[in-house]
């Protein structure tokens, strides 16, 4: 067998190998039993002194998102500012420029998201202040908002009926402090000895063997690649993210990189089932995603390893796959590997341009930001599965003529009403932007704007449309990756992805831990042999026929316009 | 509502200085450790930096192994691809510009010779690989611009081909300023 495909079976296996123990121990974590990180405590105990909080206090579902509102609110205004005036502000060697208001808008909000979306390039656009007293703080912070999040609703779950769910403060503390810190740390490590820089130096000069003057940007980049893959943010220290060669200097840290940003949202999903004492449901649950996950990135392989059809015609050879926008220290194969992972979970970042990848790879690409729970992002992956769980309870309880219940708690219209709404929003707000920036783009391409709408794309026909589509369908999915050929730098997009990027972000977020604090506050019902069991292959199944009827009926036109019209033109 | 707010702030402040203060710098220090102290590691020519390790570097000139194309000039102040689509006529062009040349530069290749990644531009600009086949390809050439025996300069192109990850894992691959550079040291 070829070593390339070798190297992601591997990576797969390696990843799977590190989640379940993983998960087995954030359930331990949050749950306050013993564990061997313990040691970390007084750090803990130093933290919650100086910030005065109380962790013996105890929240119910409505205080709970309160308090995660409020601080992502905080940060939102802290951050903001520092961009505007990064200019005036210390630690900016290269002597970049502070961001215009529309700029700083869209990069604050994507960044608190989880998102990562980036309208600047790292090596023109920030300064080190900004790199790391924002974006980096905000790739941390944005993965524990995520995280905690997810242990409130797991927290629903776990006794029989409850109204206190625990304390804000003490999850998201922990995330940091037990999981994305440490395991930063050891990224951080092997990235930097295998060549990414760490240091605060500047850009750096010399002469090249051809005589030409070369400067090269730099800086402190190996710390924050470490938790932009953990965090499942995926913002890129440099413009070109996790294709430069700084950023990910050899196969090696291929692998590192792709099985880190996988074995938190993989984790989470086996720490859900241990923490709620009900294990084969987490494992059904990782079993439904992995098999969703492998659907998308089987033909996905299929697509790159072929090559471009356009280019074989020229009768050259492309023995591995197709290679535009490609690493040759990747290859093709890893390439498809992670841009399947990078859209299934809401990572973002990229090891290859995926604008310029086949396109029926654009096809499933978008599929899985759409999908947007295959594992999904930190935390969040399991919060938006979490609403098609509901949605698939439901609908089996009308197939078979009985309240549903989920768990032990009736699922009433309320629940229902909210899992509804945010099923919903996707599909509103990516088509709704989509239309909107069409007809932008063809209605009023003469704008007299900084860039005209119709000199947006880089590349014309439907794969433009694509261009627009795949901007809008990675901000609501909070996902960040871009075909980034669009001039996306620019008023319209800024507001409109900001935007889009802050609804996809929140929203999300509030309705499943409003159902998941309503559910359990109800009178828990005792399983009998009328109980629908969410546990087994049956529902499992259902869950799935779910999420393809919900996502296909969405979003099929739309794809039909963009990749799938694409394909059909390349064949010609 | 008020206590809220203070505690978000005061904890936003020691996070700070634990995320963004301790870890970093620690990690700084640790890689002063490394290949080239955590700036990037350095290759020098007579006591003089002609460039980085990692970092591709345009050539040019038909006498040395041509590296990949490159949407941004190899400049490293900057990085990014080409992000052109598969179907997009210009760039179609563009890949066949670039065909011909290679083919007038080494007359004796047939275009299944030619490798996608000597053609194609690299993700991100600075690929500073390039595929064995597309290394292999270029030995003839360059044995008769720098009148060097082919056998000598393919022994060197073995020497200088990175094998898999522990063998098993990931493409070869052949780093082009290292090979040039050992290219001019041949006699």
């Amino acid at each position: 067998m070829n070593t390339e495909f070798i190297g992601i079976i591997a990576t797969f296996f390696i990843t799977v190998a590190i989640a379940i123990p993983l998960g087995k121990y954030l359930a331990k974590v949050f749950a306050g039993e013993k564990v061997w990180t313990d040691f970390l405590k007084p750090i803990e105990t130093l933290i919650y002194k100086l910030s005065g909080i109380n962790v013996k206090e105890q929240m119910d579902w409505k205080k709970h998102l309160k308090v995660l509102l409020l601080i992502n609110s905080i940060w939102i205004i802290y951050g903001f500012f520092i961009l505007l005036y990064q200019d005036k502000l210390p630690f900016n060697p290269d002597g970049n420029p502070g961001m215009p208001a529309d700029l700083a808008f869209n990069t604050i909000i994507s960044f608190v998201a989880n998102c990562n979306l980036q309208h600047y390039s790292g090596e023109t656009g920030v300064s080190y202040l900004t790199q790391q007293f924002v974006l980096m703080f905000l790739q941390f912070v944005s993965a524990a908002t995520g995280i905690a999040a997810a242990i409130v609703l797991f927290k629903a779950f776990r006794e029989k009926t409850a109204t206190n769910l625990g304390n804000f403060w003490e999850f998201f503390v922990r995330s940091i402090t037990r999981l994305l810190l440490p395991l930063s740390v050891v990224v951080a490590l092997i990235l930097t000895f295998n060549g990414t820089p760490a240091s605060y130096e500047g850009k750096d000069q010399f002469i090249s063997l051809q005589g030409d003057t070369i400067n090269v940007s730099r800086g402190p980049a190996a710390q924050m690649i470490a938790i932009k893959h953990l965090g499942t943010n995926g913002g890129g220290y440099f413009g070109a993210n996790s294709s430069h060669p700084f950023e990910n200097p050899n196969y090696l840290t291929n692998m590192v990189e792709m099985i880190a940003q996988t074995i938190i949202p993989m984790a989470m999903v086996i720490c859900f089932g241990y923490f709620i004492r009900r294990k084969k449901l987490g494992y059904t649950i990782f079993g439904v995603m992995t098999i969703g996950m492998l659907l998308l990135m089987i033909p996905t392989l299929h697509s790159e390893l072929g090559g471009n059809p356009q280019l074989a015609k020229m009768g050259i050879a492309q023995h591995t796959g197709a290679m535009e926008g490609k690493e040759v220290r990747f290859g093709p194969a890893a390439t498809a590997y992670w841009s399947t992972l990078t859209t299934v979970i809401s990572t973002g970042s990229v090891n290859g341009m995926h604008d310029s990848t086949m396109p029926l790879t654009g096809l499933w690409q978008l599929l899985g930001m759409m999908v947007n729970g295959f594992y999904g992002g930190c935390g969040v992956g399991i919060l938006n599965y979490f609403i098609y769980l509901i949605i698939a309870v439901f609908i089996s309880g009308l197939m078979v003529g009985r309240t549903p219940e989920f768990l032990g708690h009736k699922v009433e219209a309320r629940e229902v009403k909210i899992a509804s709404i945010i099923t919903l929003l996707s599909p509103f707000l990516i088509l709704a932007g989509t239309a909107i920036s069409t007809y932008v783009f063809t209605a009023h391409g003469d704008v007299a704007w900084s860039t005209e709408p119709k000199a947006w794309l880089n590349n014309p026909s439907f794969h433009g449309f694509s261009e627009m589509l795949y901007e809008v369908t990675s901000s609501n999915a909070n996902n960040g990756s871009g075909f980034e050929g669009l001039s996306d730098n620019n008023a319209f997009w800024n507001v409109l992805t900001g935007i889009i990027i802050f609804l996809g972000r929140f929203l999300p977020i509030i309705g499943p831990v409003a159902i998941a604090g309503l559910l359990a506050k109800k009178k828990f019902i005792p399983e009998s042999a009328g109980t629908l069991k969410t546990d087994t292959k049956t529902f499992a199944l259902m869950t799935f026929a779910v999420i393809m009827v919900l996502n296909a009926l969405s979003y099929f036109p739309a794809l039909a316009l963009g990749p799938i019209a694409e394909y059909f033109t390349m064949l010609k | 509502m008020k206590k809220y707010i203070i505690q978000s702030i005061r904890l936003s402040l020691v996070l700070l200085v634990l995320l963004c203060i301790i870890y970093p710098i620690s990690i700084a220090i640790a890689a002063k450790l490394s290949n080239g102290n955590g700036g990037g590691e350095k290759i020098y020519k007579n006591g003089k930096v002609v460039g980085y390790a990692l970092l591709g570097q345009s050539f040019p000139q038909p006498q040395y192994f041509l590296g990949r194309p490159s949407a941004i000039g190899y400049n490293a102040a900057g990085s990014g691809g080409s992000n052109k689509g598969p179907s997009n006529p210009d760039y179609l062009a563009v890949i066949s510009a670039r065909i011909d040349t290679v083919l007038k530069y080494n007359p004796s290749l047939k275009r299944k010779d030619i490798p996608a990644d000597l053609v194609t531009a690299s993700g991100s600009g600075l690929d500073p690989d390039i595929s064995e086949q597309a290394a292999i390809i270029q030995i003839k050439r360059i044995a008769a611009y720098r009148k060097i025996d082919e056998r000598k300069i393919a022994e060197l192109v073995v020497k200088y081909t990175d094998r898999p990850l522990l063998g098993i894992l990931g493409p070869k691959r052949v780093n082009v300023l290292k090979l040039n550079l050992a290219l001019d040291e041949l006699k």
